[in-house]
């Protein structure tokens, strides 16, 4: 059910001496040292090197397939039949599968997934997502030709982002970023020549997006920026929090509500003139597919003297992969009540307890605290962590939770990623665990979990 | 509602304005950016074939788009060991099928063994999963006959395209006059074109001399850079080849002479060899930059620092749709090579499948195993009809008054020069159109033939060209150059 959007955004290239701008701007944020000490971890454990763990359990990517969730069958049925059509020739797959490959090979030149396709995507499938929209909102009309298929949202986010950022030598173009963001949108910013203007999730009211903050934020980029976009992650990441929040538990109740849904509600003028991008992707949800690497854009209220630009960006890089294409098609158009693989792709991958399980037993630790987990597929834990190890962080000179991260490598196995990567506010703490995982796993890891954050707070009490 | 009241409504206090993303708000940069493969031709033959699909009467009943590079989209037939890999590693329960081959299933349980648990569907690595980038390694080292390669120089990319970009975000920078020049071919193939144009970057052209068949004068290089050092800095050098759309395949000497003047102009160097399976002329033979580089010694091997860019879309597997695709990089600075992977993180991962893919390719079946006499036949097969093609193209072209075609000595295309009659420039001059696109586009919606105009790929100012591929199958390419030819002909008499 859970829906990641992402949305990229630009980050103004400096002159950096020998490489292109981007390079400096981009080095500013990243916690080398932990991912290559799980790099080489990982090596010394196949050479069998003795260590309190058998694997390292990466779990700092939002990635359920390498956390070891599997593929729906339909999803690879339809893939592999659509790859080496010969499938088609036996009754070995269901129907249902054996027709909707049919039907995209049917779509694609030369009926071979090989072939490029129109750049906007192949039209069939991205029909299928204007249809999947307009479903999921309710009935606002949705336009294929506003649509636009690539390879991973982030690079959907990345072309009309570069379209509104302009680089000049006498002034920056802002977007406003949440902190905490998703790292990949506040870098694709800055790469692309803008610069990113914070609003702060108040954390202790479920990491509550407040007008009063975006404000604030807007104010401060007076005289420092000339700001022209707003990011919204919804669900968040790493938050997980949705817009809305009902009382207590019932936010497991609460579903996914779209900014284009809500735009389209208000009515016009608003609905007519706000210009939005909302950004999609075969990596999350359901289907998870993060490798084959299938995302969309829907642009509405763009003005269509730049949506020619647009497609003239888009079709520079010829067209998206095909594969991504497809589990995109088979994300929009499920198997239906009555369809042979109907039951199999409805088994739910995480469980609403699992959900739980995660709130209640990061709740229960003293030294953790963590915000209802609505959506998203994470859970950004807060640490607070003593001043001795805040001290012995510095020292190393690691920020304090990179250095609890580390330490959580080293003594237990998993894999998480600094809070300081997400950008927080000053002085807090925190780290990114992805929870679309086996729950054997889950339980495996909440066990490491708590058990090394005992003993690291009792060395630094 | 006129556009004045917009400005003084107010919803909850708040008032609307204007579109914050306009054409004179944009990007300027994007202004310049034109890719003529996939413009306004093409979009034109799209919107005939919907009318013919409607059931329009037209003189022809499909449209030929010989405009692009897709060879299965032209009927190409994909390489079976190629897609029985991708079947098993989509739906690894297929590896229980006994009528897949033992040597697929092996490279099948390779691929997933590498993968994020076990599947193509988790992220792999932002530079790629690590033995598909120690198979290219190997692969490179036996292709340059032992010259080593660092697996931790390879680079997998969203197609070669991705890579080539990303390099080039990395190597443009400065203001003004200190503003990175990029040295690329004139015809070029339009992506180099569109990137500089949105990066900001200063184009130089160096001319290709249609008269030696397309050939590089390292004259004609030093010409181009001396100029442009007025009023830009010059860093980088890119080349293609076999080329595209010329189809030349350069010559070792050509290639040292190359490596010599980067050096000398202190130049990054950027092939782009998509085609290197692609050679078809006599006499004629791929040699891979950094081989010769190496070859040239230490004094050049260890200095010149350079990218080469290889695909799954071209050669004989035409597999465009899976975007599969690397670099390797020589001689970078390290700091520069910890930013590069920083830079390919942005967007976490290339397509595994594509990654999958380039691993079958740099790895495809040995003489040993169930594979090889098939996937040798396949393979043999279509480098064949591509030569013959090639053959055919320059043949029938050349016998058309009004137009000369070089030899397509390697590459996917042709790239005729047409004469035009003055009264049809001066028709197209009237109907705001470049020439060469005013042709084109009577051809597709006299014949239903695509092609892309020459304008779109850059040529000496006064000459005109298109570029054609020679990926339909022989029998309709017959018939398509006949018909450009009949075309040729009926449009030089209408404007004589």
């Amino acid at each position: 059910k859970w829906s990641e959007r992402k949305v990229t955004i630009f980050t103004p290239m400096s002159d950096q001496q020998e490489t292109g701008p981007t390079m400096r701007r981009l080095s500013q944020l990243e916690s080398v040292v932990l991912w290559n000490r799980a790099r080489q971890i990982k090596r010394e454990l196949k050479q069998g090197v003795k260590k309190p763990y058998r694997e390292v359990i990466d779990i700092s990517w939002g990635d359920p397939q390498g956390g070891g969730i599997k593929p729906l069958s339909f999803v690879r049925q339809v893939l592999a039949a659509c790859h080496y059509p010969q499938l088609l020739n036996s009754d070995k797959l269901p129907e249902d599968v054996r027709q909707r490959a049919e039907r995209l090979l049917k779509e694609c030149a030369g009926r071979s997934t090989g072939s490029y396709t129109a750049t906007q995507g192949i039209p069939y499938i991205v029909k299928g997502i204007s249809e999947f929209i307009t479903r999921r909102d309710g009935g606002v009309p949705s336009f294929p030709n506003n649509i636009y298929i690539s390879s991973g949202s982030q690079w959907s986010l990345q072309v009309p982002t570069s379209l509104i950022l302009i680089i000049s030598s006498f002034f920056f173009t802002g977007v406003l970023t949440p902190v905490p963001c998703y790292d990949k949108v506040n870098m694709s910013i800055r790469e692309l020549g803008g610069v990113t203007i914070p609003y702060y999730l108040h954390e202790d009211q479920g990491w509550e997006l407040q007008i009063e903050e975006l404000n604030r934020a807007l104010e401060s980029a007076k005289g420092v920026c000339n700001p022209v976009a707003l990011y919204v992650m919804n669900p968040g990441n790493p938050t997980g929090s949705l817009p809305q929040r009902r009382s207590s538990f019932s936010w497991l109740m609460s579903e996914f509500v779209s900014y284009k849904k809500v735009l389209a509600e208000m009515g016009p003028p608003i609905s007519e003139t706000v210009e939005l991008a909302s950004f999609h992707s075969a990596s999350k949800g359901l289907i998870g597919e993060c490798g084959l690497r299938g995302g969309y854009v829907e642009l509405v209220n763009v003005d269509p003297a730049v949506m020619e630009y647009i497609y003239k960006l888009f079709s520079t890089d010829s067209c998206a992969s095909v594969p991504g294409q497809i589990a995109l098609n088979l994300m929009t158009h499920p198997p239906q009540p009555g369809d042979p693989s109907y039951s199999l792709y409805n088994e739910v991958i995480m469980t609403i307890t699992q959900l739980m399980r995660v709130f209640e037993v990061l709740n229960s630790v003293p030294g953790f605290s963590c915000q209802p987990v609505e959506g998203g597929g994470f859970a950004f834990p807060r640490l607070h962590l003593p001043l001795n190890a805040i001290h012995k962080a510095k020292e190393a000179g690691m920020q304090p939770d990179e250095f609890y991260c580390v330490r959580l490598l080293e003594e237990s196995g998993l894999l998480v990623n600094p809070g300081w990567n997400f950008e927080q506010k000053e002085g807090t703490s925190h780290f990114r665990m992805n929870i679309m995982i086996k729950e054997e796993t889950l339980e495996g890891v909440l066990r490491r979990l708590v058990s090394f954050h005992t003993k690291f707070m009792k060395e630094f009490s | 509602m006129l556009r004045r009241d917009l400005h003084n409504e107010a919803v909850n206090g708040v008032p609307c304005r204007g579109k914050v993303l306009t054409l004179d708000t944009m990007n300027p940069n994007v202004k310049r950016v034109e890719y003529a493969v996939r413009g306004p031709i093409v979009q034109r033959a799209v919107q005939i074939e919907k009318e013919l699909r409607e059931g329009a009467k037209k003189p022809f009943t499909e449209v030929i788009k010989a405009n692009i590079g897709d060879a299965h989209a032209m009927g190409q037939k994909p390489v079976t060991f190629l897609r029985q890999v991708l079947a098993l590693c989509s739906y690894p329960e297929l590896l229980e099928d006994n009528k897949f081959p033992e040597d697929a299933k092996k490279r099948a349980r390779r691929i997933l063994g590498a993968c994020g648990g076990q599947s193509i569907g988790a992220y792999s690595a932002s530079q790629g999963i690590e033995c598909v980038r120690q198979d290219v390694a190997r692969y490179i080292e036996k292709r340059d006959g032992g010259i080593p390669s660092n697996p931790d120089n390879i680079y997998l990319s969203t197609g070669a395209s991705d890579a080539i970009v990303t390099m080039l975000k990395l190597l443009v920078c400065g203001e003004g006059r200190g503003r990175t020049g990029v040295m690329i071919s004139i015809p070029q193939y339009p992506l180099y074109s569109a990137a500089l144009a949105d990066l900001g970057a200063v184009q130089i052209n160096y001319y290709l001399d249609e008269d030696k068949c397309w050939s590089l004068d390292i004259k004609e290089l030093r010409r181009a850079v001396t100029e442009a050092r007025q009023h830009c800095n010059p860093r980088v050098l890119c080349i293609i080849n076999p080329g595209n759309p010329t189809g030349q395949v350069q010559s070792r000497q050509c290639i040292e002479d190359v490596i010599r003047f980067a050096k000398e102009e202190h130049l990054f160097l950027m092939a782009d060899e998509v085609y290197q399976d692609n050679v078809y002329a006599e006499g004629c033979a791929f040699h891979s930059f950094k081989k010769v580089l190496f070859e040239m010694g230490p004094e050049y091997s260890s200095t010149v620092e350079m990218a080469s860019f290889h695909s799954t879309s071209k050669c004989y597997m035409g597999e465009c749709g899976f975007r599969g695709g690397y670099m390797e990089v020589i001689n970078l600075d390290p700091e520069v090579k910890a930013q590069l992977i920083k830079l390919v993180s942005v967007r976490l991962c290339p397509p595994v499948p594509g990654q999958a893919l380039l691993d079958l390719v740099v790895n495809p079946p040995q003489p040993d195993e169930p594979s090889h006499t098939t996937f040798m036949k396949e393979r043999t097969a279509v480098l064949a009809a591509l030569a013959e093609k090639a053959r055919l193209t320059e043949q029938v072209f050349n016998t058309v008054p009004g137009i000369t075609c070089n030899p397509v000595q390697g590459a996917m295309y042709t790239f005729p020069r047409i004469t035009l009659p003055q009264k049809a420039i001066d028709k197209a001059k009237e109907a705001g159109q470049v020439p060469d696109m005013f042709y084109c586009m009577r051809l597709l919606e006299e014949e239903g033939i695509c092609l892309v105009p020459g304008s779109g790929f850059g040529q000496r100012e006064g000459t005109f060209h298109f570029r054609m591929t020679i990926l339909p199958p022989t029998e309709k390419l017959k018939i398509v150059l006949q018909k450009i030819r009949d075309f040729h002909q009926r449009f030089t008499q209408e404007f004589s």
